[in-house]
């Protein structure tokens, strides 16, 4: 009877070992899956794009025929252009508002309906917020499609990421810190100002740079604002803003590179193809660009912090 | 005195000048609500759009008028296919993360955290556009040679690149889900004899439910708002999906190819908007569940 026993469940132990070799086997295969997918996307984006990228003129000729012919030089330029206006305007606000919620904010409902609001912000479709931003900015304003209606609609999808991650920074400075400066005499935004952002940096760039990558890659948010299309003809030496061949004119239209892929993916002639390819790659090494910077900035701020 | 004065000015100016910035955002986002909403409901109380209609009716077209003058405003092709897409794409896409997240937690934490994770957060980075550029090209290509049909545009390829889209955000949040579950409880578990195995289905698993069901339902979201993606992949006709392979439309992409060709007033807009806001209602009620989840979970955790 015993041995029945031992039998049985010693059967049950052999069971539940090959359940447990099984499952390990089936969950390294899920990940090796995912990892090759990966991969192999990035691959076949640059396989794909190389060539085009690699063609005299198209990083710096503009683009001809409704960008099915020449280059993206401009598209590469109001990208830029884009994300530079987006970050002047989202970390600043940014920046305060997660002071506000992490130093400042007493517990109630001020703080409840910000989170909130905050949370919103970020689970809204982007094609939602662009379709505020034509409202409210191309029409109400009469900015029309522009480069600022795009880029504000980029800082209100920018916005929550970042509020997250300056919060999870400041939330990470040990509170000993905090409490050191006040019993020293320091106001809370002495403290913040001198103390608790600087020790928060290295985290506070590494989110930014990662935000930035996230929004230069956003299109659907900018097809109602900043326009798909860009100016024929930059003048990049004029300072006179107003002028809608200024590139440096906020108020004239763009298009980002996003906004070029989709603007010419459907077309059917060859050149138009490499050119979608070339510029999903263009896009493509631009995003892991920052992805490697933002590691690198992270870590080299980190360490100039410590080491002085 | 005069030398604490101004260190109570500053502390003021602080708050003023953070506050500020928290008003700002919370305002620009109940603009935004609010915006939505007007717009939204003014095609039924205004332009006298049915309700029920917009809702049950099944044919959408917005560049003819009816005999009543007011074009055919039936969302719901537009609606079951914005749910079709988010649920398959998370049917997709679940056992994949769960699986990775499982992996990198409880199997190979080394090398999840060293090559996994900065691997999958690489896919997070990739621009929407592109993920559409590679379904338009090689998914939709697949599954014409495949199924043997001439377009290949629907809602499985749609649903595909979704799955892919999603995958980060849903692996991410079940690792950290994961990785929250106290480690005693593997002890335990480990200690009764239990294998890993039965470790992690009968202990991990169920203890991190509540958080991985926030991770899913994150996904949901993001599936459900997705644009530009679904749009180079689903044909964009706006008619009631009658085959996965077929070519159909979602409220998302219905947006982006007809907002732009309506002036703003015209009753087409109008209904647009209302689109606009049944989106903006969705991510609410996604918002809704994911606070339920948590208060759920904390009230079972004490």
């Amino acid at each position: 009877m015993a041995d029945k026993n031992d039998g049985a469940q010693a059967a049950r132990i052999r069971r539940s070992m090959r359940a447990d070799r099984i499952a390990t086997a089936v969950l390294a295969a899920i990940v090796g899956v995912v990892m090759l997918i990966v991969v192999s996307m990035v691959a076949y984006i640059l396989f794909q794009g190389v060539g085009q990228l690699v063609k005299p003129g198209f990083l710096t000729e503009a683009a001809r025929s409704n960008g099915t012919a020449g280059g993206v030089a401009y598209q590469l330029f109001d990208s830029f252009y884009l994300l530079v206006i987006t970050l002047v305007i989202s970390v600043p606000i940014s920046l305060g508002g997660a002071v506000y919620l992490v130093e400042y904010a007493p517990d109630g409902p001020v703080t409840r309906i910000a989170s909130t609001a905050i949370e919103t912000l970020s689970s809204l479709p982007s094609i939602v917020v662009g379709m505020f931003g034509f409202l409210m900015f191309s029409v109400n304003f009469g900015w029309g499609y522009s480069l600022i209606s795009g880029a504000i609609a980029l800082t209100m999808f920018n916005i929550p990421i970042l509020v997250r991650v300056i919060q999870q920074a400041l939330e990470d400075v040990p509170s000993s810190q905090r409490d050191a400066c006040l019993a020293m005499g320091l106001t809370r935004w002495e403290t913040t100002v001198h103390v608790l952002i600087p020790a928060a940096m290295p985290a506070i760039v590494t989110g930014v740079v990662l935000s930035a990558g996230r929004v230069f890659g956003e299109a659907a948010a900018l097809l109602f604002t900043s326009g798909m299309s860009s100016p024929a003809r930059l003048n990049f030496l004029s300072l006179n803003f107003a002028s809608p061949t200024c590139a440096w004119n906020i108020f004239r239209p763009g298009e980002s590179l996003a906004v070029h892929i989709y603007k010419i993916y459907g077309e059917g002639s060859p050149e138009a193809q490499s050119i979608v390819w070339g510029t999903a790659a263009l896009l493509m090494i631009c995003v892991l660009l920052f992805n490697v910077l933002s590691r690198v900035a992270g870590k080299a701020i980190a360490k100039r912090m410590t080491a002085e | 005195m005069a030398k604490i004065m101004p260190k109570r000015n500053l502390e003021r100016v602080g708050l003023g000048v953070t506050g500020a910035c928290v008003a700002l955002v919370t305002l620009v986002v109940l603009a935004l609500i609010f915006m939505v909403a007007q717009r939204g409901l003014t095609t039924f109380i205004k332009d006298g759009v049915d309700v029920a209609g917009f809702f049950t009716g099944t044919k959408w077209n917005l560049a003819s008028t009816g005999p009543d003058g007011l074009p055919a405003t039936g969302a719901l092709p537009l609606i079951v296919t914005s749910f079709s897409v988010t649920v398959l794409s998370t049917v997709l896409a679940l056992p994949v993360a769960l699986g990775s997240a499982i992996f990198t937690v409880e199997i190979a934490p080394k090398f999840g955290r060293r090559v996994f994770q900065p691997l999958i957060e690489l896919l997070v980075g990739i621009p929407s556009v592109v993920f559409g550029l590679i379904g338009f090209h090689v998914i939709v290509g697949a599954v014409r040679a495949i199924f043997n049909v001439d377009v290949g545009l629907g809602i499985l390829p749609g649903s595909i690149v979704l799955a892919v889209m999603i995958l980060p955000t849903v692996t991410t949040l079940s690792i950290d889900a994961l990785r929250a579950v106290p480690d005693s409880y593997r002890q335990g578990s480990l200690a009764l004899g239990y294998t890993r195995w039965q470790t992690i289905w009968h202990v991990v698993l169920r203890s991190a439910t509540p958080s991985l069901m926030t991770a899913v339902i994150l996904g949901m979201t993001r599936a459900f708002g997705e644009t530009l993606a679904v749009r180079m992949v689903i044909g964009g006709i706006e008619a009631m999906p009658t085959s996965l392979i077929s070519s159909a439309s979602t409220i998302t992409t219905t947006l982006t190819t007809s907002m732009a060709v309506y002036a703003t007033g015209s009753v087409q807009n109008d209904a647009l908007w209302s689109l606009g806001l049944l989106l903006m209602g969705m991510s609410l009620v996604f918002i809704m569940i994911i606070h339920l989840i948590g208060h759920k979970g904390a009230k079972s955790r004490g």
